[in-house]
């Protein structure tokens, strides 16, 4: 049994994390994050085939930011928002002091003249870690349903 | 009429300009008309459209499930290691039967009717087929061996998997051209490969205008602002574009080069002197092919790229879904001798393309844009003139031979 207290710390690291992405304050995307982390977004496909491809994959907040970098200033795409819903936080303590998180996330885009879609949908498998200045993720595997992305994937979720 | 045949109208105009392919006109990218014949003449036409890695079906039974052009088909290994490629349509019915993207099989059974077939498609067997307690059950002369699956042609090269639905085929090696084979062959060189994992994205657009995207390396210097500053393609590299003798089929051909200002970045708005990677590891390309390119991106008539950027290595399928959207299916793959550190530098690539690629987003962004623009205007049409007016090989990038090429094998297949 986790304890609420640490239960409702770890649900406000979801909260803030889906707000940051949503307000499309990327850069402070990596702060959610310990240095030495990984990052992926996989279609489920590749997951339960254990085939290694992932839409994004970093392997450092450097990688992270490289990513933040390239979204911001060198890719072209048409505009749009973002809505994160993630839910159905479950919380494992595995006895070393990190905390494995898993969540099912759904992420609603909408475009200039066009309706509100689903963008991606799927689960976080994640390790979360306690700082010095609070929760951070170590480890943060998004999971995907749909293995047919509807065009770009252009933000992390 | 043959079926095959475009209905002349004047509304959708259905005349291509007079100018030739230096014009593309816009009709061709939203007519259903048009579309219904590509279906027809090209992709279930006298081409070898690429359906599966052979490594993605090594062992007897091993199939997965793919399209030629929009027929759905199964692609199958059988117990004597050949492959197949069946269409996956019941002959009873035309049931869809099989339904796993992937799997292993002893034979595939419809589960409608539960008529059965082998791994080569031969009709084995069909349930009540005698009748029961002797009512009902086929007529006396019902053959099984006529009501087998339809059977694709199949060619194989260096575990590079292609099917037809056409007769009188030439072998892929002939497809292909003496230059194409070897470009084809620098990446697919016959070591057995190893898949590293799929990517699919649906793309508003077109089918066509994947095709143009990757025949144009005019837009790749410009476009691709991370390509450029990080000096992965750029016009000032020495390039060049090759096509086999039709037109059909084109591989441009790049070097990298440094990080710097030059004459090519000059009229590059965007180029970034400054941008540095924060983790270099997401960069640190080896030279693993013979030669000096270091990137050559082939397109296959009528439905593949074969991909290398650097390190990461991909077949993009083509599956169009309509006038005005295709799915895009990568598959990933590197060599089966690779070391561990090899196949993390092409995963660690791998985030330059698909649907999150630092390359790709502008592609997949730039395709709608086209198609949305293109839309309401079939009157009208875009202009092909960037080197001038010929299809011929070119030894720079800033031009757009490669889709005059394609358009006049285009226009003379589709009878334009």
């Amino acid at each position: 049994m986790i304890n609420p207290e640490l239960r409702n710390e770890v649900e406000t690291l979801y909260a803030d994390y889906g707000a940051a992405l949503d307000d499309n304050e990327l850069e402070r995307w990596p702060d959610f994050f310990v240095e030495d982390c990984i990052y992926k977004v996989v279609p489920r496909e590749n997951w339960e085939r254990n085939l290694p491809v992932a839409l994004m994959l970093c392997e450092s907040r450097g990688m992270l930011r490289d990513r933040v970098t390239a979204v911001r200033n060198t890719a072209v795409y048409a505009p749009r928002s973002l809505r994160h819903f993630i839910g159905q936080i479950r919380v494992k303590e595995d006895g070393s002091g990190l905390l494995r998180v898993s969540a099912n996330y759904m992420v609603l885009q909408t475009m200039v003249d066009e309706l509100t879609r689903i963008q991606n949908a799927g689960k976080y498998l994640d390790l979360i870690v306690r700082t010095e200045g609070g929760l951070r993720f170590k480890e943060k595997i998004c999971v995907f349903d749909s293995v047919l992305v509807p065009n770009s994937l252009i933000y992390p979720v | 009429m043959d079926e095959s045949t475009i209905e002349r109208t004047n509304w959708p105009p259905r005349h291509w300009p007079d100018e030739g392919v230096t014009r593309v006109p816009y009709w061709i990218y939203t007519d259903p008309e048009i579309y219904r014949v590509e279906q027809q003449r090209i992709f279930c036409g006298p081409n070898w459209a690429y359906v599966a890695l052979e490594a993605e079906i090594p062992e007897p039974g091993n199939f997965v499930r793919t399209f030629v052009g929009e027929k759905p088909v199964v692609v199958v290994r059988d117990e004597e290691g050949s492959i197949n490629v069946l269409l996956n349509r019941c002959a009873h019915r035309g049931v869809e039967f099989c339904q796993a993207p992937h799997g292993t099989a002893k034979e595939f059974m419809c589960p409608y009717h539960q008529w059965t077939y082998d791994l080569r498609g031969a009709l084995r067997a069909v349930p009540f087929r005698r009748g029961v307690r002797r009512q009902g059950g086929m007529p006396e002369d019902f053959r099984l061996e006529e009501h087998g699956l339809t059977r694709l042609r199949v060619a194989r090269r260096h575990g590079v998997v292609f099917a037809s639905f056409g007769d009188d085929l030439p072998t892929i090696e002939n497809y292909l051209g003496p230059e194409m084979l070897h470009y084809f062959d620098r990446v697919l060189d016959g070591r057995p490969l190893s898949v590293l994992g799929y990517m699919r994205q649906r793309i508003g657009a077109n089918w066509k205008l994947m095709f143009e995207n990757i025949k144009d390396p005019y837009h790749a210097s410009l476009l691709h602002v991370f390509l450029v500053t990080f000096g992965l393609f750029r016009a000032d590299q020495p390039s060049s574009v090759r096509m086999d003798e039709s037109g059909m089929h084109s591989a441009l051909i790049s070097m990298r080069g440094e990080q710097k200002e030059s004459e090519g970045t000059s009229e590059m708005k965007s180029f970034r002197a400054d941008f540095k990677l924060a983790d270099p590891r997401l960069l640190d390309p080896v030279r693993e092919f013979p030669g000096n390119a270091t990137v050559v991106m082939q397109t296959i008539w009528p439905n593949l790229i074969v991909q290398q950027q650097s390190n990461t290595l991909a077949m993009r399928q083509l599956v169009p879904r309509g006038t005005y959207q295709f799915d895009l299916m990568w598959t990933f793959f590197g060599y089966a001798d690779d070391t561990p550190a090899m196949t993390q530098r092409r995963l660690r690539q791998a985030n330059l393309m698909g649907p999150s690629g630092f390359v790709s987003i502008d592609d997949g962004e730039i395709m709608e844009f086209s198609q949305q623009g293109i839309e309401t205007f079939p009157r009208d049409w875009g202009v092909v003139e960037m080197g001038g007016r010929t299809a011929t090989n070119e030894d720079h990038m800033v031009t757009e031979a490669a889709i005059r090429g394609f358009y006049r094998h285009y226009r003379a297949i589709m009878g334009l």
